[in-house]
Formats: C-alpha cells, structure tokens, sequence
C-alpha cells in the first residue's frame, strides 16, 4: 500500500449528498479482474455525457461541460471535498480503486458511509470527517478562491487552510499507522497466527458445527 | 451485564482487542461470487499465502450471470459477454486452484448469494459472516452477525480467517403491532428508511424487534435485513426464535444429530437480554405502515403509496432542496404528484431482497388470471435461485406469470444491478423489487422505483402505480 504522511493538494468539490459507489464507478466497470485502470471511469456517469463502455479508451468521448471535475481549474486535484454520507450503497472496492486512479488521496466530507470508509483505508486513501459547517466554510472557500489547495498532515492529524488554520480530525490509532508507514495489514494479523489458532481450538470446542466441511 | 444480540455475537467471535478499539474479529463462514473476489486470489496469490481455512468459505456466480434459458443451457459458452465470461471462468478457477467448495452455474442450487445461503443452510445462527457485497446484511435474520466488506476484506479473510473491525453501536428498532395485509418485509424496510434515512444506521448494527417483526416469516426478516444496508447499517439482526429453528432445521447442511440439539441450545440464547441498553431507539406503529413506493433517486427517498413526490420548497434547507431538484430531473417527475400517477414501463420482480418463494407466491397471487398492462414494455420475474424456480414452477406460479404476459428467467442478480444483459434504457421508468433506486443502477438513465412484489404485480395489471390493497386477490 501507497503510504501516506502528508499531502499538499489542489481541492475539488463533488457537492451532493448520498453520492452512491453506484455513482463513483458504474456497474458496468466491475467486470474487470484487476484492481487498476478504473481511473478514467470515476464518476462516468457525471463525467461524460455517453455510455461508458469497459476496455475502451476514455480520451476520445464526449465531457460533460456542466461537471466540475472537468473544468480546468480542478484538474490535477488529489483532494476531494465532498458532503454527507459519501461512498454509500454497493461494497465495492472499485470505487476507491477509480479515485485512487484517478489521482486523489484524500476525501473530506461531512460524513461516510462504514464500508467505503474501511476500504478507503486498504488502499492508501484518507477519508477525513468534519463538521458540515467546517465543510461548508471549505466549500465557500474553495469555489471563491481558483486553485484552493489544503495540506493535509496525517501525522498531526490536522487539515490546514491557505490562511493559516488548523482544522484537527480523528482517525483510527491503526488505521492511521497503516497509513503512515504504508503496511499491508494481512501482514500485520498474521503475526498474530498463534492467538487466531487458540481462538479457533477453542471456537471448534464450542461449535463443530461451524467448522463442517460443506460438500457440494 | 445485560447484552445486545449484536454484543454476544461479537463476544463469541472476539479473538483480541487493540488498543485502539479495533479488534480481530472471527470469520466463520465466507461466500465468495465472481465480481469481488478475483483480485483477491489474486492478490493471495502475488503474496505467496495459502487460504486460512478452505472450510470457511463457498462460492456461487451470480452477479454477471445471463438469465435467458437458452444461454444457461450451454453454461460459461452461453455468457455472450467477453469480459464477464473471463470473471465468472476465474471464479471457477480460483475454486478449482484452491479447493474451494463452489455451486457452480449448472446447479440446481446455483443462485443469489443471499438467497443460496440461508436455502442451503450454508449461512446459520450465531455464525459471523462475511461475503464481498453489501447486501451480506441479509443472512442476520437468522440471528448472525453478516455484513458485507470489501476486496482487500475478503483477501483478509481467506489469509487469516479474521476481519479487522471496530465495534459497532447497539441500534433497536422495533415494529410493534399488526401489520395491514397487503403490507410486507419490504414495506416496513422502506417505511423504516423513510424514517431514519439513509446514513441514519451509520456506525450502527440494527437489531428488529417487536411484534410485526415475530410475526414476519424468515423470507420476510431477509428482506428487512437485506436493505439495514440501505439505512446505512452494515449489520441488521433478527434474534433467534421458532421461526428461525423451523427454517434451518430443513436446510441441506444444517447440523444433524446430537450437532443439531447442541446447535439448537446454543441458538436460542441468540437474543438480546430484557434489559440490555441500545445506543439509539426507534418505534414504529405496524399498523400505520402502508405499501410504500420510492420516488426518487436514494431508498429514503419513499412514501406511502397514498402519498405525493415532496415539493421544493418544503425542503428544511439548501442541499435538500437542490437534491430534490436533482432527483425529480433526473427521475422525470413532478413536485407534488401523486404516486399513483406515475407509470412504469418495465417490472422487475427478483433481486436478493425480494426473490424467494414467499416474494413468488405475493406476485403471483395479484398476478392470477390477469394481464400486464398494454404499456408495460417488459416485465421479467427472476427467481432468487434454482430451488426457488423449482418449487414455483410447482406450484404453477411460472404459469401465470407467463399467461399475465412477463417473462419467466433463470436465477441471478439480473436487472437489479444490471451487470449483465438485464438492464433498462436511458429514461425507461422500472417498479423494481430490487434495494436500490440509485442513478444508473438498472441501467444508464434507468429510473428505478422501489416497491414490494405484490406492489410491482399490482403496478404491472394498472399500468401505473396502485394500493394493491385496493385489488380483491391480496386479501386471499
């Protein structure tokens, strides 16, 4: 996993609520067996103004003049600043895969749906919670001032503003370790294999029946 | 110490607790389908690592399948699609590679995931389970802690046999009364997200209790648990009881024997204890609950079906007021119209919400000796699995779907998600069995109306959407 510790980063609004994963990358792109490439399909529906078909090149279809993310002036943003629930409905992993690929690292929203929010985390994305009036104040700021960009310090865990405030947010003691250092935590648990196997002798005591071969 | 339902389950399976409040937490079952778990054999694969425990896990396709007979006769050849071929072929193949038990597509018992597994009594009380799709929630009627996770989840668990987790809030909503008839599982979902929204089980397992709930069959308590997704809670609960017992007892892997008293034993203590404390509360009156219908384009975006699309300006503030706008835009509708007004072109009846036999018999019985609307376009009942379509057909049900003029499919997820050929066209208007009314769901510019099978059935017969209590045959 990509670490990250800090990130100073051109911002970009997704300014709805509720935005689905459905919405983040459409079923259609679910289909592949890879876990990159998803970049250029990230808010398809929004972004282009046909179909979106898989395996096809993106460069040549027709953009939705009408949606932020393709006006100049938030290309290249790896910060999303976003509102309530964000990431809700479908698990799909795909959906922090086509963020990730299509350049962004870190979310800020008032809220975030659980799932999304775990799998954010597994793949070197940060979403940050804050207050939806401290989110409003970053919206207003960012649409009022071309090119607003926010550092934010994961080891501090604060979001820092162009006129000098620090807004702190909370994470996750080991998410955020994960994180900083990029570990891969199917690594981490299985330095803990002895006490799972414990745990198992113990549960298979408990509950054979959990633990029948099931012949199909 | 007084427990939830949800904190026993979670005490049974806690292997440690951080520091930090995340725990290890125990995985002791896994279903695994074709769209979310390729990269993570693959990336099991890249690691070098070997699955934690083959046993814990079994596989069905059911995403991408097709669901027209004649291209499930001839199997993987039959999926006309390359890239979904190849996905359902790895599936096949990351089982084969590491020996893990897998209903494959020419079996009878091939299905939604969510429905196959309780069916087979692959998912059982008191089991923590686990399965790369959100609507996992489902298999918590039982009485098991069941939520769905991600890609890198599901690699976790076939490595470890644990899922990292931070505990959840204790959530209690109960549903006290008699429900009208004519009113479903899927109703009180609906009329429950409509109350609390859709981030409003955020950080929370919900626990359905109360009368209306008891009185709900398992098929019923699936459907319920099925959409807790949909009101934002990764787990929903339904607590052990004769019901439950009744239901697993006939399923194909259910314990046998001595395994089954001791199993039995141990299941009925799966429910929360008198005076346990829950973070949060909330009481619904079963008897106020109507058919509900969804208008716009979240699940809480819903209303009776007496009810009326909301109007602009009675939005409490601006982010409401400019999603209202957005979702009438898009859904092509009104503010202030009556539901009853509004007119699908195409029915969807199936989806893992709504596609067991109980959801069959519901549509069906509407469905009897009529016909689809002449505007209806298409109208497709996709049974929740093989074993289902067997016992309609029965049951004759398949007959009168076909002679009300719908077609009869094969099981899988179909247009619920539109992965495969299932799916509507840009501005065509679906009642829909199915969880999700999101843009694009059922297709690119599809307009999704969430409502119960009876409801779609009735929907179907009018053309335009109707209080199927209104109609004589829901009352039989």
């Amino acid at each position: 996993m990509k670490p990250l510790q800090r990130l100073d980063g051109l911002v970009a609004p997704m300014d709805r609520a509720n935005v689905d994963t459905d919405l983040i990358i459409p079923k259609q792109f679910l289909k592949s067996i890879k876990r990159t490439g998803f970049g250029p399909n990230l808010f398809d529906e929004l972004r282009y103004l046909d179909e979106g078909v898989p395996d096809t090149d993106c460069s040549g279809r027709p953009l939705n003049p009408d949606f932020p993310l393709n006006f100049p002036r938030y290309l290249g943003a790896s910060i999303l600043l976003a509102r309530e629930n964000f990431g809700c409905g479908s698990s799909r992993e795909h959906a922090p895969w086509a963020l990730d690929g299509a350049g962004f690292r870190v979310i800020i929203a008032p809220s975030f749906a659980d799932i999304f929010r775990s799998n954010c985390f597994k793949n070197g994305l940060l979403p940050i919670a804050l207050d939806a009036a401290v989110v409003d104040d970053l919206f207003r700021a960012m649409y009022s001032n071309e090119g607003y960009r926010l550092i934010v310090d994961l080891e501090r865990q604060v979001v820092q503003t162009p006129d000098g405030q620090s807004i702190a947010f909370e994470v996750d003691g080991f998410r955020r370790d994960c994180l900083l250092k990029g570990l891969d935590d199917i690594g981490i648990t299985l330095e803990r294999a002895e006490a799972i196997r414990a745990f198992e002798l113990d549960h298979k005591t408990r509950f054979p029946w959990v633990f029948e071969t099931l012949e199909v | 110490m007084f427990l939830t339902l949800y904190d026993k389950l979670w005490n049974s399976h806690l292997v440690e607790s951080r520091d930090d409040g995340t725990a290890l937490i125990y995985i002791d079952r896994q279903l695994l389908h074709e769209v979310t778990s390729p990269q993570a054999f693959e990336g099991l694969r890249l690691a070098g690592r070997e699955p934690w425990r083959i046993s814990a896990n079994i596989a069905v396709p059911d995403h991408n399948v097709s669901t027209k007979a004649d291209e499930r006769a001839i199997g993987l050849a039959g999926v006309q699609d390359d890239v979904s071929r190849i996905q359902l072929q790895t599936l096949d193949d990351n089982c084969e590679a590491y020996a893990i038990p897998e209903i494959t597509l020419d079996d009878i018992r091939q299905g939604i995931v969510h429905v196959m597994g309780p069916e087979q009594g692959a998912t059982l009380p008191g089991m923590t389970i686990v399965c790369g799709d959100s609507h996992t929630s489902t298999h918590g009627a039982m009485g098991a802690l069941a939520h769905g996770i991600g890609t890198s989840e599901v690699e976790h668990v076939l490595a470890t046999g644990c899922l990292i987790q931070r505990k959840m809030k204790n959530f209690r909503v109960a549903v006290e009364g008699e429900l009208p008839v004519g009113v479903t599982g899927k109703d009180v979902a609906l009329a429950i997200i409509g109350h609390i929204g859709t981030a409003g089980g955020t950080g929370y397992a919900i626990e359905f209790c109360g009368s209306a709930i008891r009185d709900l069959t398992m098929e019923g308590r699936m459907t319920l648990c099925n959409m807790a997704i949909e009101a934002g809670a990764r787990a929903g609960l339904v607590a052990v009881d004769a019901t439950t017992l009744d239901y697993v007892k006939a399923t194909p892997f259910a314990p046998r024997g001595e395994q089954w008293h001791a199993a039995e034993a141990y299941w009925k203590t799966l429910h929360s204890d008198a005076d346990a404390v829950f973070d949060r509360e909330v009481v619904l009156d079963a008897a106020k609950i109507e058919p509900q219908v969804s208008w716009g384009t979240s699940p809480e975006m819903v209303t009776d079906v007496s009810g009326y699309v909301p109007r602009l300006v009675d939005m409490p503030n601006e982010t409401a007021r400019k999603g209202l706008e957005r979702a009438l835009q898009y859904m092509g509708l009104e503010e202030g119209m009556a539901i009853t007004d509004i007119r699908p072109d195409v029915i969807f009846i199936g989806s893992c919400t709504n596609s067991r036999i109980e959801d069959m018999r519901a549509a069906a019985a509407v469905l009897k000796g009529k016909r689809i609307a002449p505007s209806i376009k298409q109208a497709l009942v996709v049974p929740g699995s093989g074993v289902v379509k067997q016992q309609a057909e029965e049951e004759g049900l398949d007959r009168i779907f076909l002679e009300a003029g719908m077609e009869w499919r094969e099981p899988g997820c179909s247009m619920c998600l539109a992965m495969n050929a299932d799916k509507l066209e840009p501005g065509q208007r679906c009642a829909s069995t199915s969880n999700r009314n999101f843009e694009g769901r059922q297709g690119f510019g599809g307009r999704t109306h969430l409502v119960s099978p009876a409801m779609a059935a009735a929907a179907a017969i009018a053309g335009h959407f109707v209080d199927v209590r209104n109609t004589t045959e829901v009352a039989a």
